[in-house]
């Protein structure tokens, strides 16, 4: 459905998309993942082909990208960050608009307006003015707009920025369920959102590729990176040496804070060694110590810090093979 | 229908969501009604003379603020990502701006028929310069509508595009105009200033229909239109 092979941009001097490649099977989701200045913006861009690339190519739904432009966005629903829309135009009259613009004929505009209205749940709002629509229902007619023309290929950037949490879940959900009848690409700076909808994800980061993988390869590698927080009261040498010893940790750092009594609270940081949750036996250290427990939790990596491990076990792994051979 | 008509059938929309389009419409029917009251008198001529001599003056003035936004808020608001990621082509998108503002025009002049036929209920008009002369403003009219679009392709700020294009037009209509009505100038500056447009848009205003005329108009909107597609296009470039 997307096929994409060493696409590459330049601005300037700037590179901003370095010889990706990459392929989206027919009905699948997926997603794509980096942190701001990926390139996952450009990327898409160039597959809307509202860009044009330096080098490399694409094809979508078996068109190419550069050459066979038009036939392209026929194909595709876009819908592109920040979701501009014409604001002095209504829901209903703006959507009209749109299919005019694809030469939809009155009947089938007619009832792909309605199905999209109600996929949207614009209904309430379809005579507003686009103007005077909150964010959250902006986007949905960027959604509705995207998907009007029934297109084999979605292709979103950032479909949940800017949504209230409730407004997030349902998104997601209509996501979810987009799958399967359309091929879907979207963008995301959100590691769990990616984990909660996708197929599959491509982990982007200086206009490289830097990871893919299913969100359960996601997730192993993310529990990699976690962290297990224990504040208790205890002196922190001693609290520092007994995790230590725990069987299934790395590394604990200790950093002390103002307690009132003698003794002060301790938060200990434990490094697992593997993807290994050691939460019970810390808390049950802690606790046979004699230590009163205050507080433990399971942190998880920035998205940043992800990407550090995730690039640095990338290098690990390609080392790996040659070592043994 | 047309890509480029779907185009302009929302520009001509969106002109009436703002009062943009009241406001230049009120202001044009004044000013014409006052030019009006030349011509119905009675012993004058009946013609639309003054009308159409004063008709350029205001579109100079009018035709910067109705073509300033044309394609600057695309780029501003960002909506052109959408309209060029639609299977549209860069003349669709410059055909169809330019149709919606000259579909504008033409809207405003409707009111001004009226003009005829109270000449025609109170005396004898000649047909011939009425014509011509409203041929002459569809002319004029297009050819500033395309300087305006073409500088509304070049920045994001309305504001500039207005400046830019009223510069523009000064400088080819309100400039040799000046000029012209000094009496001496070389032989040189004289030819040039009867090749600008104040002299042939005057040219049908009296009732002259020149072929040449016809096709300057013609062809030097047709050159702005085309280098507005290229513009347009050069973001490919980029």
């Amino acid at each position: 459905m997307i096929e994409v092979s060493r696409l590459t941009k330049i601005y300037g001097q700037v590179l901003a998309v370095d010889g990706i490649s990459f392929d989206v099977p027919k009905g699948q989701i997926v997603g794509f993942l980096g942190p701001n200045g990926a390139g996952k913006s450009t990327t898409l861009r160039m597959l809307t082909c509202y860009l044009p690339p330096t080098s490399g190519g694409a094809t979508i739904n078996g068109f190419d990208i550069f050459h066979q432009s038009e036939k392209v966005r026929e194909n595709l629903g876009y819908l592109p960050e920040n979701v501009p829309l014409y604001t002095e135009m209504r829901v209903e009259e703006y959507l009209d608009f749109r299919g005019r613009l694809r030469k939809m004929d009155r009947p089938s505009r007619r009832q792909r307006i309605d199905y999209v209205v109600e996929r949207c749940w614009l209904g309430s709002v379809r005579k507003r003015l686009i103007g005077h629509l909150s964010k959250g229902y902006r986007q949905r007619v960027g959604l509705a707009d995207s998907l009007l023309h029934n297109p084999a290929v979605l292709i979103l950037d950032e479909p949940t920025v800017g949504l209230d949490p409730t407004q997030i879940r349902e998104t997601r959900k209509l996501i979810k369920d987009l799958g399967g009848q359309h091929t879907l690409l979207l963008s995301t700076h959100i590691l769990p959102e990616v984990e909660a909808v996708c197929d599959r994800a491509i982990i982007i980061a200086g206009g490289r590729i830097v990871a893919q993988g299913s969100p359960d390869e996601l997730r192993a590698s993310r529990r990699l990176t976690a962290r297990v927080l224990v504040e208790c009261r205890g002196p922190a040498e001693q609290v520092k040496t007994a995790l230590s010893h725990l069987s299934g940790v790395s590394k604990v750092e200790v950093t002390e804070s103002d307690g009132h009594s003698n003794e002060k609270f301790v938060t200990a940081a434990v490094r697992p060694k593997e993807a290994y949750d050691v939460r019970e036996e810390v808390a049950r250290t802690v606790i046979q110590n004699g230590w009163p427990l205050r507080e433990i939790r399971l942190e998880h990596a920035t998205l940043e810090e992800f990407f550090v491990q995730v690039t640095a076990n990338q290098a690990a792994a390609r080392v790996e093979p040659g070592s043994d051979a | 229908m047309n890509r480029a008509t779907v185009i302009a059938r929302r520009e001509i929309g969106s002109y009436f969501h703002s009062p943009i389009a009241y406001v230049a419409m009120t202001l044009f029917l004044v000013a014409s009604g006052i030019s009006f009251l030349n011509d119905f008198e009675p012993g004058q001529p009946a013609a639309l003379r003054s009308i159409f001599d004063w008709m350029i003056w205001f579109l100079v003035l009018i035709v910067p603020i109705l073509s300033m936004g044309l394609l600057s808020q695309e780029w501003a608001t960002g909506t052109i990502e959408t309209l060029m990621t639609a299977p549209v082509g860069e003349t669709d998108v410059v055909l169809g701006k330019f149709l919606g503002s000259f579909g504008l025009l033409v809207v405003m002049l409707i009111p001004t028929l009226l003009y005829v036929v109270m000449l025609r209920i109170y005396g004898h008009p000649d047909a011939g310069p009425i014509i011509s002369g409203y041929l002459g403003i569809l002319l004029v009219g297009a050819l500033f509508i395309s300087v305006g679009l073409f500088c509304s392709s070049l920045t994001r700020s309305q504001i500039v595009a207005a400046v830019a294009s009223a510069a523009i037009l000064v400088l080819i209509t309100i400039i040799p105009w000046f000029v012209g009505s000094k009496a001496a100038l070389p032989k040189f500056w004289r030819t040039v200033i009867d090749q600008a447009v104040f002299k042939r848009y005057t040219d049908f205003s009296k009732g002259v229909l020149d072929l040449g005329n016809v096709v300057f108009f013609l062809l030097s909107t047709a050159v702005f239109l085309f280098v507005t597609v290229k513009v347009l296009e050069s973001r490919r470039w980029k």
